[in-house]
């Protein structure tokens, strides 16, 4: 039935086929085919900032959020040169923030760190640094940990109050840019909004409060399987 | 307060995407952008607060604190260190009593290092509430903090010394031009409008395919081809397209640009003008850097010179229907947005992020409307090739590079200044032309451009070879080229890096910090083989043209002169720990009050 | 042929890893019969008596001992081992290093919700205590470290493995599962 689709493309030699528009990531989906990215959320505007979807489009690194399918593309994935650079970038974004998984109530449901154990990362190449960029406690329903934020825009680009956005970027460049938290917007989040901003935030920077730990370790999302096995097993 | 601003924000007609203006003119009057008036741009704009915060924050001349009624934006550039920049800011700090990025308690005078601001040919310079200073040394300093200490106005202060003077006075800024030319491209006194006339009795196609057929490419680095650019415009249809004469050369090391703007503005307007008429572009926009605004004046009254002789306005030059303005769209200080689309962001009033591709600028651009972006240099190249014809353009040059290229050269020379040059010269032939000679490097195309060394002076600027937007830094023989030049321009691209992308974002950092590590003493042979992998990693996973080469400096740097990275490394060790176990008990034996006893330990 | 010879500290560790380690359950008396142990804990020999082939180190370095004795490891083993993520990346004890050392030592001598009978206010400063670093140190920040087995304690398949590994020279494979930072 895939065969009624419009556009017909390959990923590391795999026939797939995509509706006109979509994103080659959603339509990797679709097919199967596990690309991994840790700022892209379906249906949402794609942002391009963690660029761990990497991927090789005709020969040319593109990434697989940002570019549509276009027919007779041809895709290359889970290649030695692209898993290397993803690796690198998740090993960046580890030294480059504070992220010390047995303290903190994402381990076990994060996907920075589901992507290190699907490399298995044993140690990052790069020294930590780390960075001191704050805690914002201020809201009743939020604990907001900037020195867990991989600075994907997810919390920016979907997490809103009456149309406005709650996060946003500040500063700019290697060293001051962080994410903070609108105050007075963030403090009329009702308790499901912040769950659905907990959930949003591929890591544990935007945390529920009084929630902690609520699976046992062992039942969590990425305890027995890598990460994409659900797209991949399918 | 409210009624400022909301008058200010009558006068953008309430439009969030003229965000930028209503926040310069919010600075301009408070010396900052007050909390209270974040609040109500937030409220009349119906934004977060937090949202016109990422905005403000994201510019260096945007600022939530004072910046001071006279506010001292000195460059810091390596450039400006290699003429005495170091002495002229310890001038400054003693005269006021204060360090820089920081303001004085009455709030009278801040000093602020600022990021290359295009004077690197008569440096140091500063930029004095919009009014550059050039050539500043102690004297100079003394006399300027003198003359705010006693209350002068700033345009009181400059000594004129301006090339220009237009009708309503003089140009008050103490810039020079220091034009060098060596033309073969008719360089002015033609007379303005005659090649629009001679333009608009082609189609708009016509003049497209000219362009095309002159093999012109774009001038500000990267050097796509024009006529293609603009054809693929035409091809994306639309009622509404938009020219945007990018303005915001922010490559340390380049000037040319303000010479042009300076010197040429009405073979800008005229080429704009040209441009908007082959590409069915009813407007036209320049995005002025903010270090240049002190040409905004100057360029508004050419505009309306212009308008005035029906150069510019609606049926321009009698053409029925051809109706094309300009305007002039000030930027807040940041070197990415000199790339199309983040200039195409901050255009629109938000952070200027560059934006992921496709669709391209030429598909959905300015407002999402179809949109060419061109350099300065490159618009003004469209009128002599009309005027003369493609062939005779590619007539000049290389086969794959027709024409001229200035050059904005400074440095270790004789003669700083701009240069026009045919495509082709060697590095060789350039550094004999200013004067340069006991040369150790050429920094080709500033500091996200290459590194070379004399072994490869033979080598020709063209975009077949050595490909620039213009910036030639030439560097002596006595320099200390990692230290002061490498160092500070990877972390010129920390500073200026949106910081969108994970990659150019925090990888710099890593490698600025591995670079000190050598520098100071502590690497191996195997820290610079990992500083090289780790630098070539960026390139190809960032976004934009500033991600992609913000580690060139480290990257052309191993590979020109590796014997300078093996001459501060331990070549017997293949570990090195940066650890000093007496800074690092420092801080705790001062507090329980002990004396550090580092042998025993 | 004589056993390979080990060795384990704990340095700014919480000795989870350790029991980690014992956690091999019956695997132990293979363990002995596999190598020969050191300075370590588990035998409680205090200084090394000879060259090691292998240290497996636990824990971060907060103070000058660990440096000590780190660097004392480095000198007498072939091969290195952070375990744990205290020795990789300073763990919890580095939660710390986003505060200023005064701020730590007034909190737990002087501020501390439990520092009750601290009455005279005294702040440890004797000089045979070691003395507190600006931060907690990553154990591959002050030696060079081979191999790295993490987790918060790392399995004990995970340490179990790998010994086996380093001792039989066998390539070491990793399910997915045993490689856990928590």
């Amino acid at each position: 039935m895939n065969k009624n689709k419009k556009l017909y493309f390959e990923i590391d030699g795999k026939a797939c086929y995509a509706e006109d528009g979509q994103s080659v990531i959603d339509a990797a989906k679709a097919n199967g085919v596990f690309i991994p990215s840790l700022c892209h959320v379906e249906g949402v505007k794609a942002a391009g900032s963690c660029r761990v979807c990497n991927v090789k489009i005709n020969g040319r690194n593109m990434t697989a959020c940002t570019t549509p399918v276009t027919d007779g593309m041809v895709v290359e994935n889970d290649i030695p040169e692209l898993n290397e650079l993803r690796q690198a970038i998740i090993e960046v974004l580890f030294v480059s923030g504070n992220h010390f998984c047995p303290s903190c109530e994402k381990s076990g449901n994060c996907e920075l760190q589901a992507l290190a154990y699907r490399y298995q990362m044993l140690v990052p190449r790069f020294p930590y640094e780390f960075p001191i960029k704050g805690v914002d406690a201020s809201s009743e329903h939020i604990f907001h940990d900037r020195n867990r934020c991989i600075m994907c825009k997810r919390c920016i680009r979907t997490v809103t109050k009456d149309g406005k956005n709650v996060f946003a970027f500040n500063g700019r460049g290697g060293e001051h840019l962080h994410v903070v938290m609108d105050e007075k917007l963030a403090s009329q989040l009702t308790e499901e909004e912040a769950q659905e901003a907990m959930e949003i935030c591929p890591v544990g920077a935007i945390l529920k409060k009084e929630q902690g730990y609520l699976v046992p370790i062992g039942e969590r999302k990425f305890d027995k399987l890598p990460i994409g096995s659900d797209i991949e097993n399918k | 307060m409210k009624d400022k601003i909301a008058n200010l924000l009558k006068q953008y007609d309430n439009d969030r995407s003229r965000l930028i203006d209503i926040l310069l003119d919010i600075q301009e009057i408070y010396h900052q952008v007050p909390d209270e008036a974040v609040g109500i741009l937030a409220d009349q704009l119906d934004l977060s607060k937090v949202d016109v915060e990422q905005t403000i924050s994201f510019y260096h001349f945007l600022t939530q604190t004072p910046i001071g009624e006279y506010a001292i934006y000195l460059n810091d550039s390596p450039g400006a260190y290699m003429y005495g920049r170091a002495e002229v800011a310890k001038a400054f700090e003693e005269e006021v009593g204060i360090s820089f990025n920081s303001v004085t308690q009455d709030g009278l005078i801040g000093l602020w290092d600022t990021a290359d601001i295009g004077m690197n040919d008569q440096d140091p310079a500063a930029i004095i509430n919009g009014i550059v200073f050039t050539e500043l040394d102690p004297a100079k300093v003394k006399k300027i903090i003198g003359e705010i200490k006693d209350g002068k106005k700033v345009e009181d202060i400059a000594e004129n010394v301006a090339d220009v003077i237009y009708t309503k006075g003089i140009l008050r800024t103490m810039v020079k031009n220091h034009i060098h030319l060596n033309n073969p491209i008719p360089y002015d006194d033609q007379e303005v409008g005659s090649v629009l006339k001679q333009a608009l009795d082609l189609t708009p196609e016509q003049i497209v395919s000219e362009i095309k057929e002159s093999n012109l490419r774009g001038r500000g680095g990267a050097g796509f081809p024009t006529g293609l650019k603009w054809e693929f415009c035409r091809k994306s249809g639309g009622d509404e397209v938009y020219l945007i004469c990018n303005a915001d050369e922010g490559e340390p090391g380049t000037f040319k640009e303000r010479v042009i703007l300076t010197e040429l503005p009405k073979m800008l307007f005229e080429g704009m003008a040209i441009a908007g008429y082959a590409l069915d572009a009813r407007q036209g926009i320049i995005y002025l850097r903010y270090e240049y605004r002190y040409l905004l004046a100057y360029l508004e009254d050419v505009l309306q010179e212009m308008r005035d002789q029906n150069l510019l306005g609606k049926n321009i030059a009698g053409k029925t229907g051809f109706d094309f303005d300009i305007r002039i769209q000030l930027g807040a200080g940041s070197y990415v947005c000199g790339e199309e689309s983040g200039l195409i962001e901050s255009m629109e009033g938000k952070r200027g992020e560059p934006r992921n591709r496709p669709p391209f600028p030429v598909e959905s651009g300015y407002l999402n409307k179809p949109t060419v972006v061109n350099n300065v240099e490159t618009l003004c190249r469209v009128v002599p090739i009309i005027q003369n014809g493609a062939d005779w353009f590619k007539s000049i040059g290389t086969k794959e590079s027709a024409g001229t290229k200035f050059l904005s050269i400074s440095g270790d020379c004789n003669a700083p200044g701009v240069y026009q040059v045919e495509w082709g010269m060697t590095i060789k032939e350039m550094l004999k032309m200013v004067g340069a000679t006991d040369v150790q490097a050429v920094k080709v195309g500033g500091p996200s451009g290459t590194c070379i060394d004399p072994t490869q002076f033979g080598r020709s600027i063209a975009f077949e070879d050595l490909a620039t937007g213009g910036s030639m830094i030439i560097i002596g023989n006595k320099r200390d080229l990692l230290k002061d030049f490498i160092l500070p321009f990877t972390n010129f691209f920390i500073e200026e890096s949106c910081g969108s992308c994970a990659p150019c974002r925090s990888l710099t950092v890593i490698l600025r910090d591995k670079l000190t590590r050598i520098i100071d003493g502590n690497g191996t042979q195997s820290d610079i083989a990992e500083l090289y992998d780790w630098a070539r990693l960026g390139q190809t996973a960032n976004r934009c043209g500033l991600g992609q080469t913000a580690a060139n400096p480290i990257i052309t740097s191993i590979e020109n002169f590796r014997n300078l990275y093996e001459d501060l490394v331990k070549t017997d060790e293949d570990y090195l720990s940066a650890f000093n176990m007496e800074q690092a008990v420092a801080e705790s034996c001062e507090v329980v009050g002990r004396v550090p006893n580092i042998k025993s330990h | 042929m004589s056993k390979p010879v080990l060795a384990t500290t704990s340095l700014a560790g919480c000795f989870g890893c350790h029991m980690s380690l014992l956690d091999i359950d019956e695997r132990i008396l293979e363990l002995i019969e596999l190598v020969e142990f050191n300075k370590s804990p588990i035998d409680d020999i205090k200084t090394f008596t000879k060259q090691c082939d292998i240290g497996l180190i636990e824990g971060g370095c907060c103070n000058s001992e660990n440096i000590e004795v780190l660097k004392d490891f480095r000198k007498h083993c072939k091969i290195l081992v952070s375990v744990g993520e205290c020795a990789i990346m300073g763990g919890l004890p580095a939660l710390r290093n986003g505060l200023s050392v005064k701020e730590c030592i007034e909190e737990a001598y002087l501020n501390g919700p439990t520092v009750g009978l601290n009455t005279e206010k005294i702040l440890p400063n004797d000089d045979e205590l070691p003395m507190i670093l600006d931060r907690v140190y990553p154990c591959h920040e002050i030696v060079k470290i081979d191999y790295y087995l993490p987790g918060c304690p790392p399995t004990a398949d995970l340490i179990w493995n790998a010994l086996v590994a380093l001792v039989t020279g066998d390539e070491l494979k990793l399910p997915y599962e045993v490689v856990k930072f928590d």
